[in-house]
């Protein structure tokens, strides 16, 4: 058993820049396929560049996490909180690695590249074709409404912790600021 | 007041608040996703209405009757000093095309449709990308997406008689003055009797970037050149396919050319306006030949997989901000994702059964 408190400030750092990136994406994404003004345009072109950043940033901090200590959950939780914990804590990394990842083949089958910021363009990965294209566009979506969902699930359970057991677990994510006497 | 009292008191607030946090996520986002409606014209309601409750299972909402082409566009060179794009460098860049007719009807007849149009997709060895849809009148009959989708409402056959409704047809275009240049097209307009003695628009303004940054405005046309003639004697105008029959004929040994004649805006045009002509003096440069060698029935063909997003670019273009130009981009995503669902589960269904 490790002793840490809370997570190191990387981890901390990441954490509310992905969580602001991918929030703003959700919406930006919902919002953008319905729309016919000319924002979408540009829209479309900003989410695939900032798709990329999410991708390159969930990838940092798994590998993050192979370097650093993790507080432990508060011990009086139960086996079933404990193991709800650790499962949306995976789902949550395989719907971040899922969502930009589908996005990226959803365009390739669409016989187009991602690019990203108009610098450099991702590789093609899948031939162009209307089949690939249905299941990439459409695992896009269902991806997106899940990772909107465990997110929920997520604020949810951060705020129970924080507000209503007042445990270890919501600190340990937040910057401690010194406190004004 | 005792002190439990005190404290449950606490614990309801707290409950409150994050009732209230989620809760407002949860709106938020459904908002975001049009649950509740409100966002004005989307895409989905464009399609819906080209649908007209008759959705053709894989086949694009509108224009959905064509056929695949392969060619190739022999640049003249004449628009590199305009442009960066490779496209228009000297030299020859193959291309996937397609002639459609308007009408969301994939067995319509040919020669009935009101509107014809060219669609062209390039992909060159360095990754560039460049697709257009073009069609046969020369500007749009407003200027903004929902205008757009109220007159596609008013031109729609009625279900009670069969046919549009006269007298909505003219109440609004006496409403929108801006259709002027449109109905006077429609007007002198005599569609021919093949695709490749018609002349098809770009419609909306793009703009070419050249070396030095500097942007210019342009409009494009592909302008026949082959002139117009009556109908081959063994092809019947009553038939049903009788444009595509016309064209194999015509590919049958021999070539289909156009030429790109792209013209310069100058100050005094406003280039993010689709329902004005520009003046007939203004600069038009041939920018070269699309020479169209082969056709090929669109199920199963090269063109049915594309999406003619007139907002797929190369490096040395943009988009205006033409509200109708960006309008395509998604009202196009969204026929191509619902084509592109029906492909993939027809298919899974065909695999299940086997």
């Amino acid at each position: 058993m490790n002793n840490v408190k809370a997570f190191p400030t990387s981890a901390k750092l990441m954490h509310w820049l992905s969580a602001v990136l991918i929030i703003c994406m959700l919406f930006l994404g919902v919002s953008m396929i319905q729309s016919l003004a000319t924002w979408q345009n540009s829209a479309i072109k900003l989410h695939q560049s900032f798709g990329v950043l999410v991708l390159i940033l969930v990838c940092v901090r798994l590998l993050n996490r192979l370097f650093i200590q993790t507080p432990a959950l508060p011990s009086d939780l139960s086996a079933m909180q404990h193991f709800a914990a650790k499962a949306t804590q995976i789902l949550m990394y395989l719907l971040m690695i899922a969502l930009p990842v589908s996005g990226w083949l959803m365009r390739n089958a669409a016989g187009l590249p991602v690019s990203v910021f108009g610098l450099f363009e991702l590789p093609i990965l899948v031939d162009a074709g209307m089949k690939a294209y249905g299941f990439y566009r459409e695992l896009h979506g269902v991806v997106a409404w899940s990772l909107f969902g465990v997110i929920v699930l997520h604020i949810s359970a951060a705020l129970h912790h924080g507000l209503i057991r007042q445990d270890s677990v919501l600190p340990s994510m937040l910057f401690k600021f010194r406190s004004r006497k | 007041m005792s002190n439990t009292t005190d404290k449950s008191g606490s614990m309801k607030k707290r409950y409150a608040v994050i009732f209230l946090l989620i809760a407002a996520l949860v709106f938020g986002f459904l908002y975001a996703a049009g649950l509740f409606g409100g966002h004005g014209t989307t895409a989905q309601q464009f399609v819906n209405l080209q649908e007209n409750n008759k959705p053709q299972f894989s086949f694009r909402r509108a224009h959905a009757k064509g056929v695949c082409l392969a060619g190739e566009f022999v640049s003249s060179g004449a628009l590199a000093p305009y442009s960066t794009s490779e496209f228009f460098q000297e030299g020859s860049q193959p291309f996937v095309g397609r002639f459609s007719i308007a009408g969301g009807n994939p067995l319509a007849p040919d020669l009935a449709a009101p509107v014809r149009s060219l669609a062209l997709s390039f992909a060159s060895d360095s990754g560039q990308r460049w697709r257009t849809a073009m069609n046969t009148p020369p500007v749009m009959a407003v200027r903004t997406p929902e205008e757009f989708y109220q007159q596609i409402q008013v031109l729609t056959p009625d279900p009670a008689t069969g046919k549009p409704d006269g007298e909505k047809i003219k109440a609004f275009f006496a409403a929108h003055p801006e259709t002027a240049a449109f109905t006077q097209w429609k007007q002198n307009y005599t569609p021919t009797t093949s695709f490749a003695t018609e002349q098809y628009h770009s419609i909306n303004a793009f703009y070419l970037i050249n070396g030095k940054g500097q942007r210019q405005a342009v409009r494009w046309a592909a302008v026949p050149q082959a002139s117009a003639q009556p109908m081959a004697t063994d092809i019947s105008a009553s038939d049903r396919d009788a444009l595509q029959l016309e064209l194999a004929q015509r590919l049958d040994g021999d070539t289909v050319r156009f030429a790109l004649m792209v013209t310069l805006a100058d100050a005094s045009d406003d280039e993010n306006n689709p329902t004005i002509a520009w003046p007939a003096e203004r600069t038009s440069i041939n920018a070269g030949t699309l020479v169209i060698n082969a056709v090929q029935p669109q199920q199963g063909g090269a063109c049915d997989g594309i999406n003619f997003d007139p907002l797929v670019l190369p490096a040395g273009m943009e988009a205006t901000a033409d509200p109708i130009l960006n309008a395509r981009g998604s009202a196009y995503a969204e026929s191509y994702r619902r084509r592109a669902r029906e492909v993939l589960l027809e298919q899974n269904a065909a695999g299940a059964k086997q």
